[in-house]
């Protein structure tokens, strides 16, 4: 017996997989799946090993794909994964996530939230956030209105915290009936001097919850990097001592509710690139107060690449691994929870989201 | 199906349903439904029909196919004897039907 890890990778040309033994050292990569439809998130049920992959194809719409033996067979549905008649049709799933009662999750563009209780095969919409008062007034974000993250609380089945591009950050507390925004101290740059902290309309880029029993979130935002140690009631910039306000993923320590990683890019209009073309991700230890590069075994100079949204993760082994997967096909690895890292897959299609999974064998 | 649907069969002749409509399928639609094949026989009145009888031949096709609005997906093409259709398009009796992927990608 012995842990194996992999990494569950999204690309704009299919799903892979990455294996490895405890050592982390020598990946086998596996793919590209889901017949290369574009992926937008590849996740695993933790207690039964079951990927999941959503995504949507130009010609052939959304689906979630699912494969119960980590990638050599696959099955696709989207079965009830649509709006009523007559609404502007799912185009694509962007975010998945499995609860531990069993449940499933899918956040879609435009944006809504569904939910499965058989393992993907089917799905019921959760209109309670499409009835949401504000719902005929959210904007799309550069990407389309689309529901990206998508965060369950392990404590409580019952309470689930969304954001939207870019309608902001909202949450319900009674499994998706009803919800309320989550914005309180993000900033909307964009809006007119005097309005940048609406209730709602913030282009939110990523949302994780800190480990632990706690209700503490992180979120980067087009506009800053925030934390809230309340459950998204208030947020507070941790953005001094970042090199830009400006990046897409977030990824939460599996242990250190203080820890966080963050890819700062050079701003939202000089490119949306590594800052001077140097690849750093940007490590905190104290909840936001201050902030480390890290940047050993990463390119730098010449490094015009982004990393986007769902791109960044980390895997529960000891000291804890950090992922993450560029828009130039990328991906990145480190086992020391970033002091060092090694490009483990170079050359993969845009990659959309990066996840991990430990198991026992 | 595949080459069998070009055949007249002795048991569809003698019946009194009217000739079988003729679908041709796109690979790539065929390649996500196990046993699912490019050239396929059945009896429709109208594209709408066709797509059950697909779904019920291959479950989850129509979605592949079809979105809610409902409406053939925007970037499905559907030629009913030479002619693009719609859902409500009618079938005659042995119409030829194209189901083709509109030029995409990257």
């Amino acid at each position: 017996m012995g842990k194996q890890v992999f990494l569950l990778v999204g690309t704009r040309k299919g799903a892979f997989i990455l294996a490895s033994d405890a050592s982390r050292r020598s990946w086998e990569v596996r793919g590209p799946f889901c017949e290369t439809w574009p992926t937008n998130h590849v996740v695993a049920d933790p207690a039964s090993g079951t990927v999941y992959a959503g995504g949507g194809n130009e010609w052939f719409g959304p689906a979630v794909w699912k494969s119960t033996d980590f990638g050599l067979s696959w099955t696709h549905s989207s079965q009830g994964l649509a709006y009523e008649a007559g609404q502007q049709p799912v185009k694509a799933v962007w975010s998945l996530a499995a609860g531990e009662d069993g449940s499933l999750y899918a956040g879609v563009e435009p944006a809504g939230l569904f939910r499965s209780t058989d393992g993907g095969e089917s799905w019921t919409h959760v209109d309670g956030l499409q009835k949401h008062p504000t719902r005929p007034e959210w904007n799309p974000g550069g990407a389309g209105l689309i529901l990206h993250s998508l965060v369950l609380d392990p404590a409580d089945r019952n309470r689930i915290w969304v954001g939207i591009s870019a309608a902001g950050v909202f949450a319900t507390e009674n499994g998706g009936e009803s919800w309320e925004t989550r914005n309180r101290g993000t900033r909307a740059d964009y809006m007119p001097e005097g309005q940048n902290y609406p209730e709602f309309g913030q282009c939110v880029h990523c949302l994780v919850k800190a480990p632990g029993e706690g209700t503490r979130l992180y979120q980067q935002n087009h506009c800053g990097m925030y934390r809230s140690d309340d459950g998204g009631r208030r947020w507070e910039s941790i953005e001094t001592g970042l090199p830009s306000s400006f990046g897409f993923p977030a990824a939460a320590h599996p242990r250190d509710p203080d820890s966080l990683y963050l890819i700062p890019l050079n701003g939202d209009i000089k490119g949306r690139f590594m800052p001077e073309g140097n690849t750093a991700v940007w490590r905190t230890r104290d909840a936001g107060r201050s902030w480390q590069a890290l940047r050993a075994g990463l390119p730098q100079g010449g490094a015009y690449f982004n990393v986007l949204r769902q791109a960044m993760a980390t895997d529960t082994m000891e000291p804890a691994g950090v992922y993450f997967g560029t828009n130039a096909g990328g991906l990145y690895a480190s086992i020391d929870e970033g002091e060092s890292w090694d490009c483990v897959a170079p050359h993969l299609p845009t990659i959309t989201s990066v996840e991990t999974l430990v198991i026992e064998r | 199906m595949g080459e069998d649907a070009l055949r007249e069969r002795p048991d569809e002749a003698s019946a009194t349903l009217p000739a079988p409509v003729l679908v041709r399928l796109p690979a790539h639609l065929i390649v996500l439904f196990p046993g699912a094949e490019r050239l396929v026989s059945l009896h429709a009145g109208c594209v709408a029909d066709m797509m059950d009888e697909l779904d019920a031949r291959w479950p989850g096709m129509r979605e592949r196919l079809c979105d809610e609005t409902p409406a053939i997906r925007r970037h499905i093409n559907v030629f009913v004897d030479g002619r693009r259709a719609r859902l409500s398009t009618p079938l005659a009796p042995g119409a030829d039907v194209f189901v083709i992927t509109a030029i995409s990608g990257g």
